[in-house]
C-alpha cells in the first residue's frame, strides 16, 4: 500500500498585514497551513526578523554585541549597523529607557530617537514599549504621530491601553497596533474583539500572545500559539487570524542562563555564548509554534535563525 | 479504524460476567473502543475476535523501548494541549572512531537535574566509517561510558560485529534500508534490538516498513533523512500526522533525526533544529556536539514541552539559598509551581541580594490559585517552618511574602512570632526594584 498524503491546506487563512513602505515593506502572515508546513500549500510571506536597538550604551553589557556595534555613538547610528545585519527584515525601538520607574526618559527624547532611528535606514520600524501602560499610551501617540506615512508597529497595545493606542496610533495615524495579551487565547481573542469594535480593521492588527524563554513555561507559549492557529484556520475565528509576532530577544536574555557570569558558573562557558544559543532555541520554538516574526537582539542569532527560515522556506 | 463500542460489544460473550473488572459487557466495550482497557481483558473473546480488534483496537503509535528505561513514541496526539505528548525527545551526540576521545569528556561534562528530571546526553550515535575493526573498537568504547547507543551503520557485517559487543545495551540498530533492509531486520531480531529504517523518500519508506513488518519485524523507529532541513522535516510531520490522524500504521513508530547531518559544523543552526523538532515530532535528535549553553535551553524546551498539561510542573519543597546567601540572610517565600519559582527565583539572581528562598508545597499551584485553594495560607507557612526548622537553621527574622497575598500578613505574624513580615509586589518584575530599595 503506497503512502498516502493529506495535505492539510485551510480554506481560511492568516490575515496579511504589511508593515514599512516601498521596497522594504514586510508582509506578514497570508498563509493557509499551520506553521512553516510548506508541504501542504506554498507559504507565500516568509517569517521575517526585527533587530532590536535600544538607546545607545545599551548594546556595551555584551563584548561580542559591542564589537558588532563598535563606533556607533547614536540611536541612528545603532539603527544602521542594525539594518545591516544579514537576515534582518525590520528594526525595533526598545524604549524601556522610558520606563518611569527606570531611567525615566521624556516623551519628547524617545520621539526624537525613534525620528532619527527611523530616517537612518529605509526598513520598517517597530516600537516596543517600556511596558508601563499609562506611559506606552502617551509615547506611542506621538511616536505615531511623528512618524506618520511611515507605517510603522507599536508594540503594544494591552487590556489597559488599548483604547488609546488604538485610537491614535491605530485610527488617527494610520500605523499597525500589536495587540499584546499573556499566553492565553481567550484573552488574546477578547483584545482583538475590543480593538476591532473600535473601528480599527484587522489587517492593521499584529498580535503578540505573549512568550517565554526556552525552559521557563513556553509549554504555555507552544499550546497557546498552537491553538490560535488551529481556530485560526480549521474554525475561520477571524478575530484570531492575525499575525503573530513575538518579542523573543527581551525573554531570552533575561534568564539566569544568558546572564549569570562566567565565573559564577564556570562549566556553562562564556555568557554571551549562552545568551545566543537561547534567543535562537527560543526563536525556533516560536516560529515552530506560529510567529509570524520575532525580534532579536545579538547577529549571531538573527544569521541563525535567517539561515533556518531560509532553509524551510 | 478505530473501532466503536458497538463493534466490539458484538463480539464479546454479552453474559455481563464481570471477569473483566466492569459490570457490563457493553461498558467494557465501550472503554476498549476508547482504549482505556486492553481488549485481552475479556477471557471469552475467540480467538479470531481477539486478533481483530487487538489490531483494531492498538495504539496508533507504537511505544518503543531502547537502552536501559528509555521510551520512545506512544503518542496518540499532535499537539500537547488535546492531551499530552508522553515521551521525551532523546538526545544523541555523534562519536566516530577518530573524535570519540576528544568528544566524550565534553558529553560527560553535561549532566545535572532539572525539576526533578535528570539532563544528560542519553544517547550516543556511533558513525561507521568503513573501517570495521575501528568501528568495534569505538562501539567497545561508546558501550563502557553506561549511555544507550545508536549504530548508524548499514554494514550488515560491521554491525553484526558491532551487536556482539554492545547488544546487551539494548542499542537502536539505525542501518535499514530499501536495500539491505531484509537482512538488517534478521539481525536485529537475532540481537532483540530495535531498527531504525531510512529510505530516499516517504514513498519508499512506506513500502520498506510494510516488507519489514511482513517479515515479522514491527520494532522499528524511522529516520527522516538527512536530504535537506525542508525535506527532513516535512517528513517528520507527514510521519507522525499519517500516524495519529490518518491512523496509517506503517508510519505508527517514532522517528530519529540527524540535525548534526543537516547543519554540519554549524552548531548554532543545529539549536534552531533541535527546539523545532522536540517540538515537531522528533523522537531521537542527533546532533554533533553539545555544548552546555545548548543543553541548558534545548533540555529547557524539552522539559517545557512534554510536561503534562494536566499536571503542573512543582519544585522540590524546600531552602533554596540565592547570591550566596547564609543563615543571616533574609527569607522569601513563594509557591512550588515550577513556572512561578523560575520567573521568581530568575528575578531575585537578578536582584544580586543574599537570600533564602523558601519553597513550600502549595500543591504546584500558582501564588492566587493556590491561596483560593487553600493551598498556601499562614498555616501551610507555619507547617512547613516546622517540618523544615527554619527557625534554628535561619538566624535572619525578615520574611517576604508574595504581593499577591498581602492579605495573609497579619495572621503570619501570628502563627511565626518574632518575624518581621514583609510584602513583596504584585508581580514578579518588581522584585529587583524592590530589593534594591528594601532595608531590613
Amino acid at each position: 500500500m503506497p503512502f498516502k498524503r493529506n495535505p492539510q491546506k485551510f480554506s481560511a487563512a492568516v490575515t496579511p498585514v504589511t508593515i514599512g513602505t516601498g521596497e522594504r515593506a514586510v508582509t506578514l502572515g497570508g498563509e493557509n497551513v499551520m506553521p512553516l508546513y510548506t508541504f501542504d500549500a506554498p507559504i507565500e510571506n516568509r517569517p521575517r526578523i526585527g533587530v532590536e536597538i535600544a538607546e545607545p550604551g545599551f548594546e556595551k553589557a555584551m563584548p561580542g554585541l559591542a564589537d558588532y556595534y563598535a563606533g556607533a555613538e547614536t540611536i541612528a547610528d545603532l539603527a544602521k549597523k542594525a539594518a545591516a545585519m544579514p537576515g534582518a527584515d525590520f528594526i525595533a525601538i526598545n524604549l524601556e529607557c522610558a520606563d518611569p520607574n527606570g531611567e525615566d526618559r521624556s516623551v519628547d527624547e524617545c520621539v526624537e530617537m525613534c525620528k532619527a532611528a527611523a530616517d537612518a535606514v529605509d526598513m520598517p520600524i517597530a516600537v516596543i514599549g517600556c511596558k508601563n501602560h499609562d506611559k506606552d499610551a502617551k509615547l506611542f501617540e506621538k511616536i505615531s504621530d511623528a512618524l506618520q506615512g511611515k507605517n510603522i508597529l507599536v508594540m503594544s497595545a494591552c487590556e489597559e491601553n488599548y483604547k488609546t493606542v488604538a485610537a491614535s496610533a491605530g485610527l488617527a495615524y494610520g500605523q499597525k497596533v500589536g495587540a499584546e495579551s499573556s499566553v492565553d487565547i481567550n484573552l488574546a481573542k477578547q483584545l482583538n474583539v475590543l480593538i476591532s469594535q473600535m473601528g480599527l480593521s484587522t489587517d492593521n492588527v499584529v498580535m503578540n500572545v505573549g512568550s517565554a524563554a526556552a525552559g521557563y513555561g513556553f509549554e504555555y507559549v507552544a499550546s497557546t500559539m498552537d491553538r490560535v492557529r488551529g481556530a485560526a484556520l480549521s474554525q475561520n475565528d477571524a478575530m484570531l487570524q492575525s499575525p503573530i509576532i513575538t518579542p523573543v530577544a527581551d525573554d531570552a536574555w533575561n534568564v539566569k542562563e544568558a546572564m549569570i557570569s562566567e565565573e559564577d558558573m564556570p562549566e556553562w562557558g562564556p555568557t554571551e555564548r549562552r545568551g545566543v544559543t537561547m534567543e535562537i532555541a527560543t526563536a525556533a520554538a516560536c516560529l515552530a509554534s506560529g510567529s509570524n516574526a520575532v525580534i532579536l537582539r545579538h547577529p549571531e542569532s538573527v544569521a541563525a535563525v535567517s539561515k533556518f527560515i531560509g532553509e524551510l522556506m | 479504524m478505530a473501532l466503536k463500542g458497538l463493534d466490539i460489544f458484538k463480539l464479546t460473550p454479552k453474559t455481563n460476567c464481570k471477569e473483566c473488572g466492569n459490570p457490563t459487557c457493553m461498558a467494557f466495550a465501550m472503554k476498549a473502543a476508547q482504549g482505556s482497557v486492553p481488549i485481552e481483558k475479556c477471557p471469552h473473546l475467540s480467538a479470531d475476535a481477539l486478533a481483530t480488534l487487538s489490531e483494531a483496537t492498538a495504539p496508533p503509535m507504537k511505544s518503543i523501548k531502547l537502552g536501559e528505561g528509555h521510551t520512545l513514541g506512544g503518542e496518540t496526539v499532535l499537539y500537547r494541549h488535546d492531551k499530552t505528548f508522553v515521551s521525551r525527545s532523546l538526545f544523541a551526540v555523534s562519536v566516530c572512531a577518530k573524535c570519540f576521545d576528544e568528544k566524550m569528556p565534553e558529553i560527560e561534562k553535561i549532566d545535572y537535574e532539572r525539576i526533578g528530571e535528570r539532563e544528560y546526553v542519553e544517547l550516543l550515535n556511533c558513525v561507521y566509517d568503513g573501517d570495521k575493526d575501528a568501528y568495534a573498537e569505538l562501539v567497545k568504547k561508546a558501550a563502557a561510558t553506561g549511555r544507550t547507543l545508536v549504530l548508524e551503520c548499514s554494514d550488515v557485517d560491521a554491525a553484526r560485529a558491532a551487536l556482539e559487543i554492545c547488544a546487551a545495551g539494548k542499542p537502536l540498530l539505525n542501518g535499514a534500508n530499501e536495500d539491505n533492509y531484509a537482512e538488517m531486520s534478521k539481525l536485529a531480531a537475532e540481537f532483540g534490538v530495535v531498527l531504525g529504517v531510512t529510505a530516499a523518500d516517504l514513498d519508499k519508506l512506506h513500502d520498506t516498513v510494510e516488507a519489514l513488518e511482513k517479515l515479522g519485524n514491527k520494532n522499528l523507529v524511522l529516520d527522516v533523512g538527512t536530504a535537506s532541513v525542508k525535506d527532513a522535516f516535512a517528513s517528520a510531520v507527514q510521519i507522525r500526522r499519517a500516524a495519529l490522524k490518518d491512523k496509517d500504521r506503517a508510519f505508527g513508530y517514532p522517528s530519529i533525526v540527524n540535525v548534526g547531518k543537516l547543519a554540519p559544523g554549524d552548531a548554532d543552526m543545529q539549536t534552531a533544529l533541535a527546539s523545532l523538532f522536540i517540538l515537531k515530532y522528533g523522537s531521537i535528535i542527533v546532533m554533533e556536539n553539545m555544548s552546555y549553553a545548548q543543553a541548558l535551553a534545548l533540555y529547557g524546551l524539552r522539559q517545557n514541552i512534554f510536561t503534562d498539561p494536566q499536571k503542573p510542573m512543582k519544585v522540590e519543597p524546600g531552602i533554596y539559598p540565592l547570591n550566596g546567601a547564609d543563615e543571616n540572610s533574609i527569607c522569601v517565600t513563594t509557591v512550588d509551581f515550577a513556572l512561578t519559582y523560575f520567573v521568581v527565583s530568575g528575578e531575585l539572581e537578578r536582584s544580586g541580594v543574599p537570600m533564602n528562598l523558601l519553597i513550600s508545597d502549595a500543591g504546584g499551584y500558582s501564588v492566587l490559585t493556590a491561596w483560593a485553594a487553600g493551598k498556601l495560607s499562614a498555616g501551610s507557612i507555619e507547617k512547613f517552618f516546622k517540618q523544615f526548622d527554619i527557625e534554628n537553621k535561619i538566624k535572619n527574622r525578615n520574611l517576604v511574602i508574595p504581593g499577591k497575598v498581602a492579605v495573609l500578613k497579619g495572621e503570619i505574624e501570628e502563627r511565626l512570632p518574632g518575624w518581621n513580615i514583609i510584602v513583596a509586589p504584585n508581580e514578579a518584575a518588581g522584585l529587583v526594584k524592590f530589593f534594591k530599595e528594601l532595608k531590613v
